[in-house]
């Protein structure tokens, strides 16, 4: 192994270390707003798994759609829906979550794990190995057109869907809620009427 | 050379998918489970990915599934905080246990 082979393998592992404590971070962190952060950092380790996969288009697309808007949506969804950042303890329903959480993740791990690891995996024999953009974008325009452009679409409903929900309804505009509603809606304790 | 095996990927998927299961069964609020849920869809962008190194004749086809998963999720994401939203408007709490109108 070279010099810079051992360079890639480093930073590879460094991928991977990433990818392991930002997923343990969100899954541990009593704030939400540390478990949005965890996400973050998961997904830059992904990113860089993604550019040993020989994609660089996808790297950057991953950084660019999910640690940049994805998170700041959550981000944003934490701050406008502002709730305790402790939950206050439920003992028997936490210990029986936990318990269920940790059955169905180990039982799921150690199944794939045998898949994964007694399957023969058979590489092609020769192919095409062109990682480009340019051929990406072909494939995109000529073979996959259609569920490229009902992507667009579904994204297009989804945007306006969401819009629709959080301004409270159809019949409704930004306008008709006042702004001091809003905050008491906010403020309020929870068991109280709403407005 | 681990990072030129096809099995060290499939495992850090692997390892995305379990901790997403793990989050969305023991967070206790909507945001913690919608950011279980990116998890669970990244572990499976990783696994396409993998295997379009590795297997696929044709390269641009896993990159292809990736790039819709991600447009998924980003739908996905937009139509759940708004959800989030309106339930927190309507409940004043984002605690699943506490929008139990339907008794689920």
């Amino acid at each position: 192994m070279t010099f810079y082979q051992s360079i890639a393998e480093g930073l590879f592992l460094a991928f991977i270390i990433l990818v392991v404590l930002g997923s343990l971070i969100t899954i541990r962190a009593k704030m939400l707003m540390k478990t949005v952060l965890g996400l973050a950092v998961a997904l830059l380790g992904v990113a860089g798994i993604y550019f040993y996969l020989g994609s660089m288009f996808l790297t950057l697309m991953q950084i660019l759609v999910y640690v940049g808007a994805i998170c700041i949506v959550m981000i944003f969804g934490i701050m406008v829906g502002y709730t305790p950042t402790e939950v206050a303890e439920k003992s028997i329903k936490d210990w029986r979550n936990k318990f269920l959480a940790v059955l169905s993740a180990v039982t799921a791990f150690l199944l794939i794990l045998v898949c994964v690891l007694k399957t023969h995996w058979v590489p092609v024999a020769a192919g095409n190995r062109d990682f480009s953009a340019v051929h990406l974008g072909h494939e995109f325009l000529y073979t996959y057109c259609l569920a490229f452009e009902l992507i667009s679409v579904i994204l297009l409903i989804a945007i306006v869907g969401a819009i629709i929900l959080a301004r409270g309804g159809a019949g409704k505009t930004a306008v008709d809620i006042p702004v001091e509603e809003k905050i008491a809606g906010v403020r309020e304790e929870k068991g109280e009427t709403t407005a | 050379m681990i990072s030129h095996h096809l099995s060290t990927y499939l495992i850090i998927g692997v390892f995305l998918l379990i901790a997403g299961i793990y989050g969305l069964i023991q967070h206790k609020s909507f945001i913690g489970m919608l950011v279980s849920t990116e998890l669970i869809l990244n572990g499976a962008g990783v696994n396409f990915m993998a295997f379009n190194r590795f297997l696929a004749p044709d390269p641009a086809v896993g990159q292809v599934i990736t790039l819709f998963i991600m447009g998924i999720a980003a739908a996905e994401a937009a139509i759940v905080v708004s959800f989030i939203l309106a339930v927190f408007r309507k409940y004043h709490s984002i605690d699943p246990d506490e929008v139990d109108e339907l008794h689920g």
